[in-house]
């Protein structure tokens, strides 16, 4: 027998606020995990009350950015339940659902890995898939696996139901869908394919793909030279991008039948891919071009995402790295802004950041290493990190390995100048908790309290 | 001198970092004076033996590793011939399955291999994941595994050391990866060689052992503290798994 939603409302709300009481976090996904004990069918009854229904988001890369642009935009048109504290398992869908009074909408960054369940329950109204990259290969598994789980829950979608594809990835674009979006400018293209691209071989004869122009990793416009697949139309595109080195970036929205110039507060192609992402399924969701362009004119950085904290007359600027693809945009858009001289990069192993580090090694350092005169190697795994520096050609005596965040986050800031900017590469758990660290030196609010 | 080194389908098989291992290879060769000579072979190159004093194969997605398969398989022979002319190889993960006999049952297929080591490869249930540390002849060496495939040693086959913790071959028999000669195959990436410098030079070693057709040199020692850390760490997660 079901107990009554209403009872596991309030039964998960009551160990939330327990959660925050107790210091364990944020206490976003506790209820979430209670309620799937108490009926893990409840969080289908929870997506059923939004009146105008649910839409998810999932990618490798840009998944929260990407929901945090479109929550932006959409923002003036629906009241929101949005997980965008990043808990994006079914335990934070189903908290987000849960603390959703109110809500018309569900916008929902989901992991690549719960996909498929959470679509099975929540039955989205619209999906954004942004790109697949090889990330965590010893959780997710390999990268074609994903792919064809994902293939299966959305062919499993009801027909009602608007897919919105990134058409640059050979992968994802291959899936059906109504809306098809993606970068068209030759001019910002990456002169090869790097040597983290994954998705580069035809998924029928398995002849390399050519690539008229290759954007970020695999994503580009490519085509198979025995004509099996190519990247076909765009629904939804980017053109005429300018990129204005760490600061911003301009480009032409094109949507079915409007053309908008925006401007984003966030550097590189790779947010330009997921503010086309943004705006596909913003459309998808009855967004007018103005409210696109307007939403994405207001947006500002995601938690922990190219985010600036002020430490007395310093700045810290944290670019979360978490994968070959994403790292290397973050040091192409950090090099292109004008290459730093030093850097902290921290390394865990935590599950959430991948018990695997082999990653780091496919990791195009280089070009930051070239600018550097000295480099802090911190988390769990520093000495690893430091290795792939040494072995990357860096002078081993610029490097120091100091495994505590804390440590690591001060020598960095003792090594910058007053009025100066510390560039922090964290992964995703020292990111988290060089935040614990700031907040704790009321440096900048802890996620869970920050204004929507 | 130059060492020269045969990359098989570099652009196919790199999945966990294998350009780590390479990297490693040339650096410690470099500072020994000797300077890495890698060459790629791709699908439908020829392998001369002879040519390259190492043979290196990475990791592969299934896919990949797939579409490599069956040209590798026709190199067979020039790979054997090379090996039996003293040649070293290093083969990590899917290479290491693509350097026996096959690998059966792979998604309902039979992959060829090479044949060069006494072993065959079947596909398991349960991916095989995690920190792993295994004991070797030149001392601890410490990485990370992740494969469906159980590697079954056939009983004369010597492997390149046993388990103090993780999976191993097939995750039974205690045995972690394969040596015959100067070959050797193993499942540990991390990438392999960074924090186990002593079977990254016991390797430039042979490979040198070629080149000059006389016994493996005494290679100069370097500092290789930062190397001992990352070993102790990665160690301490596979006795800790």
């Amino acid at each position: 027998m079901a107990v009554p939603l209403r009872l596991e409302v309030a039964a998960a709300g009551a160990v939330a606020r327990l959660s925050r009481l107790v210091g364990a976090g944020g206490g976003t996904t506790v209820p979430g995990k209670l309620l799937s004990v108490l009926d893990p069918g409840a969080v289908d009854r929870l997506a059923a009350r939004l009146p105008a229904g649910t839409a998810t988001i999932s990618a490798t890369n840009g998944k929260t950015t990407t929901s945090a642009m479109a929550a932006e935009i959409l923002r003036p048109r629906y009241r929101l339940a949005h997980n965008r504290s990043g808990a994006n398992l079914m335990s934070g869908v189903a908290s987000t659902l849960l603390s959703a009074g109110g809500a018309q909408l569900g916008l929902l960054e989901v992991d690549e890995g719960a996909l498929p369940e959470v679509m099975r329950r929540v039955r989205p109204r619209a999906v954004c898939l942004g790109n697949l990259f090889r990330d965590q290969l010893d959780r997710y598994g390999e990268l074609e696996l994903v792919a064809e789980r994902w293939r299966a829950a959305v062919d499993a979608l009801p027909e009602e139901t608007t897919v919105a594809v990134n058409a640059d990835d050979p992968l994802v674009g291959s899936f059906a869908a109504q809306i098809r979006f993606g970068l068209d400018d030759p001019s910002v293209a990456r002169p090869a394919l790097q040597h983290a691209a994954d998705s580069k071989y035809c998924l029928v004869c398995g002849a390399p793909l050519e690539y008229a122009a290759a954007y970020v990793g695999h994503l580009g416009d490519y085509r198979c030279p025995n004509g099996h697949m190519e990247r076909g139309r765009l629904d939804v595109a980017a053109r005429a991008i300018e990129l204005h080195g760490l600061e911003r970036v301009a480009f032409d929205l094109h949507l079915p039948g409007d053309v908008r110039r925006v401007e984003i507060a966030l550097p590189g192609l790779y947010n330009v891919y997921n503010a086309v992402g943004a705006a596909a399924l913003a459309h998808a969701l009855g967004a007018t071009a103005d409210e696109i362009a307007d939403g994405l004119g207001r947006f500002r950085a995601a938690f922990g995402r190219f985010e600036r904290i002020a430490v007395g007359d310093k700045t810290l600027l944290l670019l979360l790295v978490k994968n070959p693809a994403g790292a290397n945009e973050a040091i192409r858009t950090l090099v292109d802004g004008g290459p730093p001289t030093l850097a902290v990069v921290a390394l865990n192993d935590a599950i959430a950041d991948g018990r695997d580090v082999s990653w780091i090694w496919d990791v195009d350092f280089e070009p930051l290493l070239g600018g550097l005169d000295r480099l802090v190697a911190g988390g769990d795994r520093a000495a690893e990190l430091a290795l792939r520096f040494k072995y990357g050609g860096f002078d081993t005596d610029a490097i120091e390995v100091e495994p505590s965040l804390e440590r690591a986050l001060d020598r960095g800031l003792a090594l910058t100048p007053s009025g100066g900017e510390l560039v922090v590469l964290p992964t995703y758990t020292a990111m988290l908790g060089l935040q614990r660290i700031a907040a704790a030196r009321g440096l900048t609010r802890p996620y869970w309290k920050r204004a929507a | 001198m130059n060492i020269r080194v045969g990359h098989l389908y570099p652009d196919y098989l790199n999945i966990y970092a294998d350009r780590g291992n390479i990297a490693v290879l040339a650096r410690r060769a470099a500072w020994r004076g000797h300077e890495l000579d890698v060459t790629e072979i791709e699908i439908g190159d020829a392998v001369e033996p002879g040519a390259h004093d190492l043979y290196y194969l990475g990791g592969g997605q299934d896919r990949e590793q797939l579409l490599v398969s069956h040209d590798l398989a026709a190199k067979a022979e020039q790979l054997k011939e090379a090996h039996a002319g003293g040649a070293a190889f290093l083969a990590v993960c899917g290479g290491y399955q693509l350097l026996g006999r096959g690998y059966r049952g792979h998604h309902g297929d039979d992959m060829p291999g090479v044949g060069l080591l006494p072993l065959e490869t079947v596909a398991g249930d349960r991916r095989l994941i995690g920190n792993v540390l295994i004991e070797t002849e030149v001392g601890p060496v410490a990485g990370f595994e992740n494969h469906a495939g159980r590697t079954l040693l056939d009983p004369a086959a010597e492997p390149l050391g046993r388990v103090v913790s993780g999976f191993g071959n097939d995750g039974q028999s205690g045995y972690e990866g394969c040596r015959l000669g100067r070959a050797v195959g193993t499942y540990l990436h991390g990438p392999l060689l960074p924090r186990n410098p002593r079977l990254a030079d016991w390797i430039l070693a042979q490979a040198l052992a070629h080149r000059t057709g006389g016994e493996p040199p005494e290679l100069a020692p370097l500092d290789d503290e930062l190397e001992a850390e990352a070993q102790a760490v990665s160690s301490g997660r596979a006795r800790g798994r």
